[in-house]
């Protein structure tokens, strides 16, 4: 009995924690954004509010707070009130099967610095990052607007092509650890980290999460150019706060599965296991920023034929071929 | 076979990239543009009326309003054609002619630099935007050094120029141009050979060269269809003739070879620029004609002839002869046209303006038919149209 009391107080413990960073991190990778982006734009950046203009994200978040939220007169309410918790809702819930830090000897009893290591974590992530999809659909098509119509059909069949590559590129990771935990995929990579057994998988992957999470270059469903805003131009408020700060939260943890499936996860020299793992989660995320202060945009179509036409057909021949030698190792 | 319907949107006249007051309907089938029809004339002001009830001196600032981001080109068809109706284009001084070239180059670098950053930001690569437009600040630091404004300039007179040159300003442009060959080099460096960019751009936005002359187009659209047609060669002006500069053609006929031509042609700009340079010498400004323009500041206060001219020049301004002319000149974007009608009073009877942009806007919906919406951004990209012209 208390046991099992000390291990809800412990798993409540750290959801906070995650909680806590996440959302923090995910409200300061937009100022870094807007500053590193600025810096590479001959820009300042925001640097008004606080000291070094530290305070803006709170400011954002004030603003989205007290502004209207609206509903336009001819959207499908309910599903336009809900869709944007879902995606944030979803890329939150990713976080629970991260381990962040090798097990820790506390008191006497290990703890595993993972709210939950599932034994098939990564079916989990794949499973909410699908489920993801639904928000962005839903409110593209609750709103009743044509550009946000737009921007949802592009959302789904980008997200939908995408996660066929990105789970094809998964498939040698999953190989080499025998697992599908994510604690048992980083354990796995204690001597060197699979982007250098896996380059090629790590590439795919890259690409296609880029293409998964929205961001630019493939930032079509969203693109201000094309269609506006895309599927969150008729929400205002906190409401499109929470697509916002769900895409943020999303590059969190799209660097923190980046680290987690080919970067080694906690391992490193020197520092603690945390450390590593957070500057690895912030070095993905700065790649993805640069990446936006340098590409320009696809176009939808030639998205999807790259999609289907390359990745596809290549990370099925990287498993087949990563397989193969791995096969052959045993022998 | 079901039958489909098509969805009607609006893009525009508020949409981040039509460039202004452009509304465009576009009939789409999914993603693919079924029919595109411009509406135009949100921002119209009637400047061709306006200019039948102002003195030919006094319509000089409104074409600065026509297209915005060249406005010296503007200023430059209008004097000329008024020199023309005048018959004084023989007597405009060395000086003013040189400055004319120098500063109408200098605006097609101007132009250019935002066409290239506002089509690069419609296709999605923010940061060449910010780098154009640091350039253009330059020269809109210029701008305002020579004219005190920084948009609307009104600089060129009729019969020469508004004031000198600054002292010292030689060097500074000159300084500015001999930096511009690496800075387009920066913008190459990061389009020209991004597979992105390429393949947003190629093959986009086709009209054939029949196409394109029989809809009209004109400048760098018309040259990138391969139409060897620069007016700037064909039909001098400013003693364009005595410079040494290449027209660029390119056979493509797709939005990749006008982004190539623009590209060479602000080359091209900078090598004018330098021999414009080399050629400026000191002189007169204005053109010794005391009728037409107006007698120098000391002139006006210690001379009776001065103080007369002047008189006569402010309060009732000169009288051509009876008569109408033509003159087309090669502004950034293509020919832009003045055509006069003189009834022998100090005020224009009929101003026509034959615009670039509303003309070469023609050639938009037959290039995005069958295209996708993302396409339609990038031909409206690099049609570099400017609405202040089309709605005049």
């Amino acid at each position: 009995m208390n046991d099992l009391l000390i291990s809800l107080v412990l798993i409540l413990v750290k959801l906070g924690l995650i909680l806590g960073v996440v959302l923090t991190m995910a409200a300061y990778l937009v100022l870094a954004e807007r500053k590193i982006l600025g810096r590479m734009q001959l820009r300042y950046g925001p640097n008004r509010i606080g000291p070094g203009g530290m305070l803006q994200p709170l400011c954002d978040v004030i603003k989205l707070l007290t502004k209207e939220d609206f509903v336009p007169g001819r959207a499908d309410k309910w599903i336009f009130l809900f869709a944007p918790g879902l995606t944030a809702l979803a890329a939150l819930l990713s976080f629970a099967v991260v381990p962040f830090s090798p097990p820790l000897a506390l008191f006497g009893r290990e703890i595993p610095m993972v709210v939950c290591d599932l034994n098939i974590g990564l079916l989990y992530i794949f499973g909410l990052s699908s489920l993801a999809v639904y928000g962005v659909v839903l409110g593209g098509w609750a709103s009743n607007s044509k550009y946000s119509l737009l921007g949802a059909m592009r959302g789904l069949a980008q997200l939908v092509s995408y996660e066929l590559a990105l789970g094809l590129a998964l498939v040698p990771v999953v190989m080499s650890a025998k697992s599908f935990s994510l604690n048992a995929i980083v354990m796995a990579q204690a001597d060197w980290p699979n982007l250098l057994r896996h380059p090629l998988a790590f590439i795919i992957f890259m690409i296609s999460i880029t293409a998964e999470s929205k961001r630019t270059p493939f930032d079509m469903p969203e693109a201000e150019n094309e269609i506006v805003a895309g599927y969150h131009t008729e929400y205002s408020g906190m409401r499109f706060g929470l697509f916002f700060v769900g895409e943020y939260i999303n590059l969190v943890v799209i660097g923190a599965m980046t680290t987690v499936f080919f970067l080694g996860g906690w391992h490193g020299p020197f520092l603690p296991p945390v450390v590593w793992f957070i500057l690895k989660v912030l070095f993905v995320a700065f790649l993805f920023i640069w990446a936006r202060g340098s590409m320009p945009r696809p176009r939808y179509d030639q998205l999807m034929h790259f999609g289907w036409k390359v990745l596809i057909p290549l990370a099925l021949l990287n498993v087949v071929v990563s397989g193969a030698i791995s096969l052959a190792m045993n022998s | 076979m079901a039958n489909f319907e098509t969805m009607t949107i609006n893009m525009g006249p508020q949409h981040p990239s039509t460039h202004g007051v452009l509304q465009l309907i576009l009939e789409l089938d999914g993603e693919i543009v079924r029919k595109a029809t411009p509406h135009i004339g949100f921002l119209h002001r009637g400047v061709e009326k306006l200019a039948e009830h102002r003195t030919y001196h006094q319509v000089l600032p409104l074409t600065d309003r026509l297209d915005y981001l060249a406005p010296m080109h503007n200023n430059l068809g209008y004097v000329l054609a008024v020199e023309k109706l005048l018959g004084i284009t023989d007597a405009i001084p060395e000086r003013a002619q040189v400055v004319r070239v120098l500063l109408a180059e200098l605006t097609r670098l101007k132009s250019h630099l935002v066409w290239l950053a506002c089509h690069a930001l419609d296709i999605g690569a923010m940061t060449v935007f910010i780098y154009c437009f640091r350039e253009r600040e330059h020269i809109m630091n210029f701008y305002e050094k020579i004219s005190g404004a920084r948009m609307t300039s009104n600089y060129f007179r009729v019969g020469g120029l508004s004031a000198d040159l600054p002292a010292g300003l030689e060097q500074e442009i000159r300084e500015f141009v001999n930096t511009m060959p690496g800075h387009i080099n920066t913008y190459e460096g990061l389009l020209t050979g991004n597979k992105i960019w390429q393949k947003r751009i190629k093959d986009v936005g086709v009209i054939s060269a029949e196409d394109a002359i029989d809809l009209g187009v004109t400048g760098p659209s018309l040259r990138g269809s391969g139409v060897d047609w620069d007016l700037r060669r064909d039909q001098p002006y400013s003693g364009y003739e005595n410079y040494d500069f290449e027209v660029v053609v390119e056979d493509g006929c797709d939005t990749w070879a006008r982004y190539i031509v623009r590209l060479k042609e602000m080359r091209e700009a900078c090598k004018i620029i330098h021999q414009a340079l080399d050629k400026l010498k000191p002189g007169p400004i204005l053109a010794d004609a005391p009728k037409i323009v107006l007698p120098p500041k000391q002139a006006t206060v210690n001379t009776i002839e001065g103080l007369i001219h002047h008189f006569k020049l402010i309060s009732e301004g000169f009288k051509p002869e009876v008569g109408e002319v033509y003159v087309g000149v090669e502004n950034p974007k293509g020919e832009v046209g003045y055509y006069l009608v003189s009834d022998g009073t100090p005020r224009p009877y009929r101003m026509k303006i034959r615009p670039a942009s509303f003309i070469n806007l023609q050639a938009l919906p037959k290039m995005c038919e069958g295209s996708m919406i993302a396409d339609v951004v990038a031909v409206i990209g690099t049609l570099d149209i400017v609405l202040g012209e089309i709605d005049r």
